[in-house]
């Protein structure tokens, strides 16, 4: 089970990467492979308002639909665009090709909740 | 939790396994869209093990089957399957099944989920004369799927496979041991049925692993089983049929035979008939790409008019697709229909099944 050293995690299985002020979020190469193959993600538009721990999007898997928690609060400032026709980025690549949005942060303090990799290691072990 | 006689080979091989009707079964291998495009270009192997099986015996056997399910045992000659399903008195399904006729007995093949309640709804209605037995420990069920199918199994059996046409089955030896093949399955691809000994289930599945190399065969699990099914517009009891529906508005008509004579539920089936079906199983293609699943309703200008109750990604399509009961007269195809699917409304066509028609 890839968990990437320089994430952090929310116990929903999202990872953030934090750069300046602004948070790339996806979901964890765990939940991917427990969703199995991924055939949609529906996202927010930038411009659109995510807040911590309440849901972003859906995404849907061929077997159940799930929902995406915001592991910040912010402003949605890019989205993942190729997920749109490629959503099996997120099996291939759940940390690379597969991100889903950018949102730039309103309360970077929000970070402290977030899990260690550690944290998150001992969660899905 | 039972286990299959090939639980210890699909945990072996990086299986997913799942709770399903009290067995742990493999989901999947590889991923459900690769198993499902590999049955649909070439072959699969899937282990069925966890349906039930009964048989009949007797002088009474054709009578009794005659009276517990739908469709007409009687023009079945010997070495013939058919698809059919037992029905309650108010015409609701029981479950749905094949049965099929030996020399001198009759088998019924029926779904794990509803292993215990047939057997005892069987039981409840014994008559002198009919001997029935649960072998469903005792017999594994294998599915061979795909168009190479007989390609990959013809080497392992002195059975002359062509000569099997659909929906019928031979008794021979395969990989060594008796087996049953039968020109059945629930993907709409050509393929076989194998069952054998419960002790012979791992040569068999390993013989048709070996056999199948050529044509990169691979497992396929429970959720390509599914999606495979869908596309073909199959029901699946628990999810598109159920105590609460009655054949006819499943599509199920060319199964039921209300002029065979008297049988469970037909009273109730003729009235349906006589009446008018209320409502009817659709296939529905979606426009946007969020799936429609069990349960969400179904709309017509604003007013509710159906739900849906299988839906799934269609990996050979490349798009959603439903399938659903709507009431008339908003069945027809074409019928433009909402699913609402959380919040949000999601535009539906009625279209004619199956979603897939294979190639050859």
């Amino acid at each position: 089970m890839d968990i990437p050293l320089e994430l952090l995690y929310t116990k929903e299985h999202e990872w953030v990467s934090v750069d300046d002020n602004v948070a790339t979020i996806g979901i964890t190469d765990y939940a991917q492979g427990e969703l199995g193959d991924i055939v949609f993600v529906e996202l927010p538009k930038v411009g659109d308002q995510t807040r911590q721990m309440e849901p972003f999007g859906t995404i849907e898997a061929v077997k159940a639909v799930s929902e995406l928690y915001a592991p910040v609060t912010g402003k949605v400032v890019a989205i993942n665009e190729e997920l749109q026709e490629s959503p099996e980025l997120i099996n291939q690549d759940p940390y690379g090709k597969g991100w889903m949005i950018k949102v730039e942060l309103s309360n970077p303090e929000e970070l402290d909740k977030l899990l260690s990799p550690k944290d998150y290691e001992q969660l899905i072990g | 939790m039972k286990k299959t006689p090939l639980y210890d080979w699909h945990v072996a091989a990086g299986a997913k396994m799942v709770e399903f009707a009290g067995y742990l079964m493999p989901v999947q291998y590889r991923g459900i869209i690769e198993e499902h495009k590999k049955v649909r270009s070439s072959v699969g192997l899937f282990d069925v093990s966890h349906m039930g099986e009964f048989t009949f015996y007797g002088p009474e056997a054709l009578a009794f089957l005659q009276k517990m399910t739908i469709n007409d045992v009687g023009r079945l000659a010997v070495g013939q399957a058919q698809y059919s399903a037992m029905c309650y008195d108010h015409g609701g399904i029981v479950d749905d099944l094949i049965v099929y006729r030996h020399e001198d007995h009759y088998l019924m093949v029926v779904n794990a989920a509803n292993l215990e309640k047939d057997w005892q709804w069987l039981q409840e209605h014994a008559m002198p004369g009919v001997e029935l037995r649960n072998e469903s420990d005792d017999t594994a069920l294998m599915a061979l799927q795909g168009r190479h199918a007989e390609k990959v199994l013809q080497p392992l059996t002195d059975l002359d496979l062509s000569g099997i046409k659909f929906y019928w089955f031979a008794i021979g030896r395969v990989a060594g041991v008796e087996a049953m093949v039968s020109r059945t399955g629930y993907t709409g691809e050509d393929g076989f049925e194998i069952a054998v000994a419960a002790n012979d289930a791992v040569k068999v599945w390993e013989a048709m692993m070996e056999s199948g190399k050529p044509y990169e065969i691979e497992p396929v699990g429970l959720g390509a089983r599914d999606t495979l099914r869908m596309e073909m517009k199959y029901c699946l009891y628990g999810n598109d049929i159920d105590e609460t529906t009655n054949p006819l508005e499943a599509g199920l008509g060319w199964i039921t035979k209300l002029e065979k004579g008297d049988f469970i539920g037909a009273g109730a089936l003729l009235r349906v008939k006589a009446e008018g079906i209320k409502r009817k199983l659709v296939g529905m293609e979606l426009e946007d790409r969020n799936i429609a699943r069990h349960g969400y309703p179904i709309f017509k200008d604003g007013e509710e008019v159906g739900v849906i109750t299988s839906g799934t990604f269609s990996p050979s399509l490349n798009r959603p697709i439903a399938i659903g009961y709507v009431a008339a007269p908003h069945h027809e195809i074409g019928t433009e229909l909402t699913v609402k699917i959380r919040q949000r409304d999601a535009a539906a066509t009625v279209v004619k099944t199956p979603f897939y028609q294979r190639p050859y």
